[in-house]
């Protein structure tokens, strides 16, 4: 008897992804949720350029690698070719989402394009070794701010959900965290109904994941989870930062 | 639809880009291409197809790469420094073997530099315009028929090659009036097994990509997309050649420049000199045959251009230097004359190579 598979919607790749690297984890959630919806066969998913620039490999629905920064973009094109059938998510880091495609990613939002973005936050770029990231916590240090992260030379990390909040465009926002089974169960929920807004044509939902680096953070997993509690969480605080449909069912 | 209609340049791609079956166009305004972008603003919502105003050239460009990913036939169109923008996309669309149509309405340069027609991007959209080894077809269009045929034209190629097809038009081809015939035979659908379109739960999953970390990989794509480049070179080239039958000097141009050259080349054979015209409508793959006869043929060769001479190398290399070559040009927005094209004509005919 099996009592635990690996979700249909991921592929047998081995994935490269470093020990305690929680990018394994959300990538089943997504998994999870494209299996539950039944949409595997009419998604096509959005890799970053980062550490999950070869995610294209591991879903089994079809994949587009798009040029850093750019997933936004290119889903707006995938979608509107066909917005009646096809599902479209990106998957992108941080660097790739919050600093060198951070127009691409508001002005989606402002359009409330039809498109679901798996924004995976864990302050700092992963897969050129370590450097400072637009969402790296002041003080901290990286690769490229070795004394800390200097907020008179560096300015201060962005926010995303709160920006994006600000606007009238987006359905839905909501930051989440997978640094313990609880986090887990509510980022899986908040990933499921940003896919499930899509497939009712609601529009742009983000669901932002606090992650953990342990290599470039030089830390242990464990040490890393908790970091994320300690550290992350009083920054970047979790919730739902916009939910439309909510607020016309509040009124 | 066999009348003639009076048109735009700009309109006329436009035009042509929807009877081609392009119902997907993003941009982004600037000068002197806008009527593209609002020509297919007023079209596009009434026909079931997308217009949508992108918030950079960048992500315009991207967007295309996500339709062109699809299967689908689309296009954007820019000048000069859009399109140095769209650079950065146009690598990756040759890296992931995507089709997509691309028209520059070049301007003066470098930089912001200015409004007035130019074809000083030759070297941008010939030698592949962006990094890593690559081509695009580039399509030059010297009256607005042509504006409008290329661009079917270019679709088709973009489809059959899985490749960029730009058309590198100027300031002047955009902005012109002439009577244009829209009646085409579209040709069917080319089958895209490659696009993601969605499994349907029926096929293994679609990968569009340009990735490849092993170098042998990479080196092995690069080589088999350069073995596709060659047959395209053997069987795309295009050009016109007028008045070469007997000629003793070679005037070479495309795009308006070729237009003023006839006009110079005209009064030239009144006074008795023999002139004539090679005009490349293809830029790349580069039409070397006329050229290597004309290299055999002519005591010197002009190449009229509106920069400071870049077409002139792909001639040099053609001609492997067994004939002067020379230059007639003005740039940073100024066409050459007649007048300055003729004198030149006269120089060569002198024998005055300077």
């Amino acid at each position: 008897m099996v009592v635990f598979e690996k979700p249909k919607a991921l592929s047998d790749a081995q994935m490269h992804y470093c020990p305690g690297c929680t990018h394994g984890i959300v990538h089943r959630l997504v998994a999870e949720v494209i299996d539950e919806l039944g949409i595997e066969g009419r998604t096509i998913g959005i890799a970053p350029v980062g550490c999950s620039v070869m995610a294209y490999n591991y879903f089994n629905c079809d994949m587009i690698e798009a040029a850093h920064g750019r997933a936004p973009a290119v889903a707006t094109g995938v979608k509107r070719s066909d917005p009646e059938n096809n599902i479209v998510f990106t998957y992108q880091g941080d660097g790739d989402l919050a600093s060198i495609g951070m127009a691409e990613t508001v002005h989606a939002a402002a359009r409330n394009e039809n498109i679901t973005i798996i924004f995976i936050n864990n302050a700092i770029y992963g897969m050129t070794g370590g450097q400072m990231a637009p969402t790296s916590l002041p003080g901290q240090v990286t690769q490229t701010s070795p004394y800390g992260r200097d907020t008179d030379v560096c300015g201060f990390p962005i926010k995303v959900c709160e920006m994006l909040s600000t606007l009238d465009g987006p359905e839905y926002l909501e930051r989440v965290t997978v640094n313990n089974v609880k986090n887990v169960k509510n980022a899986k929920k908040a990933i499921k109904k940003a896919f499930q807004n899509q497939v009712d044509g609601k529009g742009f939902s983000l669901v932002e994941v606090v992650s953990s680096c342990p290599t470039n953070w030089g830390m242990t997993p464990k040490a890393a989870l908790q970091w994320i509690d300690e550290k992350m969480l009083p920054y970047y605080p979790l919730g739902v930062y916009k939910d439309r449909s909510a607020e016309k069912e509040a009124l | 639809m066999s009348d003639k209609v009076l048109m735009k340049g700009n309109e006329a791609i436009a035009e042509a880009a929807i009877i081609a079956g392009c119902r997907h166009y993003f941009g982004y305004p600037i000068t002197p291409q806008t009527e593209i972008a609002a020509y297919m603003a007023k079209k596009m919502p009434k026909i079931g197809g997308t217009f949508l105003q992108a918030e950079s050239e960048i992500a315009a460009i991207n967007m295309v790469y996500g339709v062109s990913s699809t299967g689908k036939r689309v296009m954007t169109s820019s000048s000069s420094p859009g399109i140095s923008l769209k650079g950065e996309g146009l690598s990756y669309l040759a890296g992931a073997d995507l089709p997509a149509l691309v028209v520059n309405v070049q301007r003066g340069g470098p930089g912001l530099g200015g409004i007035q027609p130019s074809q000083s991007d030759y070297f941008q959209a010939t030698k592949g315009g962006a990094h890593g080894d690559f081509h695009m077809i580039v399509l030059a269009p010297s009256s607005v028929q042509e504006m409008a045929d290329l661009t079917v034209k270019g679709f088709d190629l973009a489809d059959k090659y899985r490749m960029t097809t730009m058309i590198l038009a100027d300031g002047t081809m955009g902005q012109m009036m002439e009577p244009v015939s829209l009646d085409y035979e579209i040709a069917a659908p080319v089958e895209k097994p490659w696009a993601t379109t969605g499994t349907k739960m029926e096929r293994k999953h679609n990968i569009v990509n340009s990735l490849f970390l092993a170098p042998d990989e990479l080196e092995k794509t690069n080589f088999e997309r350069y073995d596709r480049y060659k047959k395209i070179e053997e069987t795309e080239c295009m050009y016109e050649e007028y008045m070469m039958e007997d000629a003793e000097i070679c005037v070479t141009a495309f795009g308006i420049a070729a237009r003023v050259s006839k006009n110079a080349i005209n009064e030239a054979r009144k006074q008795g000199i023999k002139v004539g015209l090679i005009r490349p409508i293809t830029l790349w793959p580069f039409p070397t045959a006329p050229y290597k006869k004309a290299a055999g043929q002519v005591k010197e060769i002009i190449s009229v251009e509106l920069s400071m001479g870049q077409m002139i190398e792909d001639v040099k290399l053609a001609t492997e230097c067994k004939v002067p070559v020379t230059l007639c040009n003005r740039t940073g927005g100024m066409i050459p004359s007649p007048e300055q094209v003729l004198e030149a004509i006269k120089n060569a005919a002198k024998g005055g190579t300077k």
